[in-house]
């Protein structure tokens, strides 16, 4: 019982196993005290001699709650069982009877479950007479056709796994699958939500019972005792809130142990918070001003052991009208990178930097209009980075009217204008649309356009074209190549294909396990790439030479897990040329040309050998490759 | 993809779904209607002898029989009974003597005072206040503030509204004596009534717009949100608040047929004058046609609701996948 391991959970537990053992003993210890009569005392107001008074013939109401426990939870409990049973055999009916049966079954169960429950209860209460059985039956009856949902929804969801298609493929007949297979696995959630169904039936008999069509006298329970009580609140209040904070007591004993058992059954992890993570920072190496200037860029986020960080000291610099390329596996920290220099991690996560400056000016002093206007984003899925329930023009006009106090007119103007920048045909039809009605490259151009409403100094696009076909995703490159020269903003290009970067951009930053490991110009880098990371993964690359028979190379192993990096260097586990060195100790980025830093001991030292470490690589042509896709 | 787009840009799926929604609105009411109509054949032995006693004598037993219409074949009764309904007759009550349809009347728009009322606090309070506890609380921030707002939800809506309204009383009305605890009449009535009603269900719909909002906040468009710097009350109320909305409106629809009967009990507490006092009454009495005529109204309004809230959805969303559901 996982539920019993939570505070709340061991509560209600506790109060359950409290309420059983009333149920119990209590008729057997304090039944003859709950029914004397004493004349002397009637309607009596509480006191030290009667806890919650007396009723109209002097009987004590403390006792009698006590003793009315074993008639209340007995009688919710028939009637969840009986209603749950119904429930699951309604449920189940479906996936054993013929389809037209079933699905009449379906239709009905979903009719009667838009009826609340109690309507359904008042209305069985009509046909099953006021009294004990007829209430029982009333609230099983109502609390079925709910249950018999739920069954029909979890088989359903089971019914398409696997070992259901397997078990039917052996030849299981239907029953026995459900029987077998089926109603084990849904057995849980059926659990949990009959222990909630055992709470609000609890409180639905209270409920019947307190309108006069439930337990009839002689017999009471709480809710005929909070009815009696009701009558004179003006006088005495006891006698009705003794017997409603017992029902509210079981209902909610009932309700917690339930939701406790359903939060342990979904396995919800706490994240505790710890302290922050404590950045060194490292001698700046390069210094140089530009649009985006980086350095020692950290992402780190609470982790179940502690903190990760994914991000670990990223240096970089964007020029005016540069466009750079960012490469690296998915989970390098490329993605995070760009999220950080535009300050949009959020919080548990935490960013430090020794700088990070947007045109001169640490990002932190920047103000929103200044960001929202000159720092475009173009992000990966163009099917979800646009709001659904909005229409694409009012998305746009949004930036305009926000941080240049546009009107709605002009700010809508500028958007027709804008979307034809980006070449969308009838762009002032376009603009009412709502993002569903356009392709995925058309909201591409549209995510640029919206960059594109203000003055974008830099445009940091992450994997803008992942998502599109191989035409599409050209037609996006050339526009980001055209916004590039025609406004002169730099482009930071996030891609994981180094084709792409390389036919587009001028400089490429190649990360792994959330460092830069090597930085060269585009021009370079089919001749000169240094780093093995960065040679495995210009050799991953097929192209037009490629021998179609040979299985297609691949980099053995897979990136680190953040939480994994240890102290050396985070490739050496897949490197071919990897020593002892490379195991114990992390190279730092070490400029060796011009234009040119390597993060590699083995280069610093000047080994020979990379290139016989590396059989698959054939072709270091670097037009032919660009050709490919251009 | 053209074809797509063109079919939803000239609107082509409202037909099929005004149809189908129309389909199973009427299939409902008829499920409804006939389940009224079973009610009194259900009941074992004969409601004749149930609804007058054992001492009655066997005459006064087969009239009630004839006024009540028992005596002709099932059909026939089913087709009178239906003839009437179109014609709005839903009988007579055997206590009072008066039409049902007038009972009705007189006491269907206190009824609908207080769950109409009530519906709105819930929705007054529960959004702002789900709101607000999903931006406080995103991402795993107050971690303590989350707690205790669950753990209050939790315990709120566990408390069903009937004993709710025993607590107000005893508070407001008895200990304090600051407000009514009975009737219609007085100014200030109606507020412990809705408050019973309302305080549940508030809780609940807080809860449930809170976690919508927050699966809403990892979604890629409210990063695109921030990406423009706007405002974070716009982030919030503009971009995240109507895509919540489905699921929320969903569960409060619920809710709201729940209230409806809810005010059953709240009824019977503050001696409300409305259907659920009457209701009461008419089972304690056997009063079959006042039962009969009641069941309807209730189970019509549920169905309404439900109605309404599929077509206020089917407006909102734009990708209409009810619709196409």
């Amino acid at each position: 019982m996982r539920a019993l391991r939570t505070p709340v959970g061991l509560a209600a537990g506790l109060l359950l196993v409290l309420l059983a053992l009333l149920a119990v003993f209590a008729p057997l210890l304090w039944g003859s005290r709950a029914d004397a009569i004493d004349t002397d005392a009637l309607q009596q107001g509480a006191s030290a001699q009667h806890l919650l008074g007396t009723d109209a013939l002097g009987r004590d109401i403390f006792y009698r709650v006590l003793v009315a426990t074993r008639l209340t939870l007995g009688l919710a409990l028939v009637a969840t069982f009986v209603g749950v049973t119904a429930g699951l055999v309604l449920g189940s009916l479906p996936s054993v009877l013929p389809r037209w049966a079933g699905r009449l079954v379906t239709s009905a169960v979903n009719i009667a479950v838009a009826f609340p429950g109690l309507l359904l209860a008042l209305f069985f209460a009509v046909i099953f007479g006021t009294g004990t059985v007829g209430a029982v039956l009333a609230i099983a009856f109502a609390i079925t056709p709910s249950f018999a949902r739920l069954t029909q929804t979890l088989t359903a969801s089971v019914s398409g796994r696997d070992f259901i298609a397997a078990a039917r493929v052996c030849g299981v007949g239907r029953f026995r699958l459900l029987v077998r297979h089926v109603l084990p696995n849904i057995a849980e959630p059926l659990v949990i939500n009959a222990t909630l169904a055992a709470g609000s039936a609890l409180t639905a008999f209270a409920g019947l019972s307190f309108l006069g069509i439930g337990v009839q006298a002689p017999s009471y329970d709480w809710g005929r005792l909070l009815g009696e009580g009701l009558n004179r609140i003006y006088v005495s209040p006891a006698p009705a809130l003794g017997p409603a904070v017992a029902v509210v007591l079981a209902g909610l004993a009932f309700n917690l142990f339930g939701e406790a058992a359903a939060s342990a059954a979904s396995h919800r992890q706490v994240v505790r918070q710890r302290s922050k993570p404590l950045h060194e920072s490292t001698v700046e190496e390069r210094d140089g001003e530009g649009v985006l200037t980086v350095r020692n860029l950290r992402v780190s986020f609470p982790g179940a052991a502690g903190w990760i960080t994914p991000v670990r000291g990223v240096s970089f610099t964007v020029g005016q009208g540069e466009m750079i390329g960012v490469v690296g596996e998915s989970g390098s920290g490329k993605s995070l990178t760009a999220l950080a220099v535009s300050r949009l991690v959020e919080d548990p996560g935490v960013v430090t930097a020794d700088r990070l400056e947007f045109a001169g000016k640490p990002v932190t002093e920047t103000s929103p209009r200044e960001l929202g206007t000159s720092l475009a984003m173009v992000f990966q899925d163009p099917m979800t980075t646009f709001n659904p329930t909005r229409r694409i023009g009012r998305q746009l006009a949004e930036v305009s009217e926000v941080h240049h106090g546009m009107s709605r007119k002009a700010a809508f103007e500028r958007v027709v204008d804008r979307l034809r920048a980006v070449r969308i045909p009838s762009a002032a039809k376009r603009a009412r649309q709502y993002p569903h009605e356009f392709s995925g490259g058309m909201r591409q151009r549209a995510m640029i356009a919206m960059g594109l409403m203000g003055e974008p100094r830099l445009v940091i696009a992450d994997e803008p074209t992942t998502a599109l076909d191989v035409t599409v995703q050209r037609e996006v490159l050339r526009l980001l190549a055209r916004v590039r020269e025609e406004r002169s903003a730099a482009v930071l290009l996030i891609s994981h294909d180094i084709t792409v970067v390389a036919q587009t951009c001028d400089r490429v930053l190649v990360m792994y396990a959330g460092r830069i490991v090597e930085e060269l110009p585009t021009a370079e880098l089919f001749t000169s790439a240094r780093h093995p990371y960065t040679t495995a993964l210009l050799a991953a690359v097929p192209d037009l030479e490629t021998d179609r028979d040979a299985p297609l190379a691949v980099i053995p192993g897979r990136p680190p897990e953040p939480a994994e990096i240890g102290a050396g260097c985070p490739f050496a586990p897949r490197c071919p040329v990897a020593d002892e060195r490379c195991r114990n100790e992390e190279p730092e980025l070490t400029e060796v040309e011009d234009g040119h830093r390597v993060a590699c001991w083995r280069l610093v030292e000047g080994l020979p050998g990379l290139d016989d470490a590396m059989p698959d690589e054939k072709c270091r042509d670097g037009e032919l490759r660009a050709g490919r896709v251009s | 993809m053209t074809q797509v787009v063109e079919r939803r840009v000239t609107g082509g799926s409202w037909l099929p779904f005004a149809r189908r929604r129309a389909v199973r609105f009427l299939t409902s009411l008829w499920v409804l209607v006939t389940a009224a109509f079973l009610m009194i054949h259900l009941i074992p032995g004969d409601p004749a002898r149930e609804a007058l006693g054992m001492t009655a004598s066997p005459d006064v037993v087969n009239a009630r029989r004839e006024a009540l219409g028992l005596n002709d074949s099932l059909l026939t009764q089913y087709w009178h009974y239906l003839g009437d309904l179109f014609s709005g007759d839903l009988g007579t009550s055997l206590v009072s003597g008066t039409p049902v349809a007038d009972l009705i009347g007189d006491r269907l728009p206190a009824t609908l005072q207080l769950a109409v009322t009530a519906f709105l606090v819930v929705v007054v309070v529960a959004v702002p206040v789900g709101v607000v506890m999903a931006v406080l609380t995103r991402g795993g921030r107050r971690r303590g503030a989350e707690l205790g707002f669950t753990s209050t939800s939790v315990v709120l809506a566990a408390i069903p509204e009937f004993l709710l309204a025993v607590g107000l009383v005893s508070l407001f009305g008895v200990a304090l004596g600051w407000l009514p605890v009975a009737g219609r009449d007085a100014a200030g009535s109606s507020v412990l009534p809705v408050l019973a009603l309302a305080i549940g269900p508030a809780a609940v719909l807080a809860r449930i717009v809170r976690v919508e909002l927050l699966s809403v906040l990892g979604n890629d468009f409210v990063r695109t949100a921030r990406a423009k710097r706007l405002p974070a009350r716009l982030v919030y109320v503009r971009h995240a608040l109507p895509n919540a909305l489905t699921a929320t409106l969903t569960l409060g629809a619920m809710m709201l047929a729940g209230m409806v009967a809810g005010t059953v009990l709240v009824e019977n507490v503050f001696a409300w004058p409305g259907l659920g006092s009457t209701i009461v009454g008419s089972i304690q009495q056997k009063d079959y046609p006042a039962v009969q005529g009641i069941v309807l109204v209730y189970g019509t309004g549920v169905l309404l609701v439900n109605l309404g809230v599929d077509m206020v959805l089917a407006l909102l969303d734009p990708r209409s996948t009810i619709r196409e559901a």
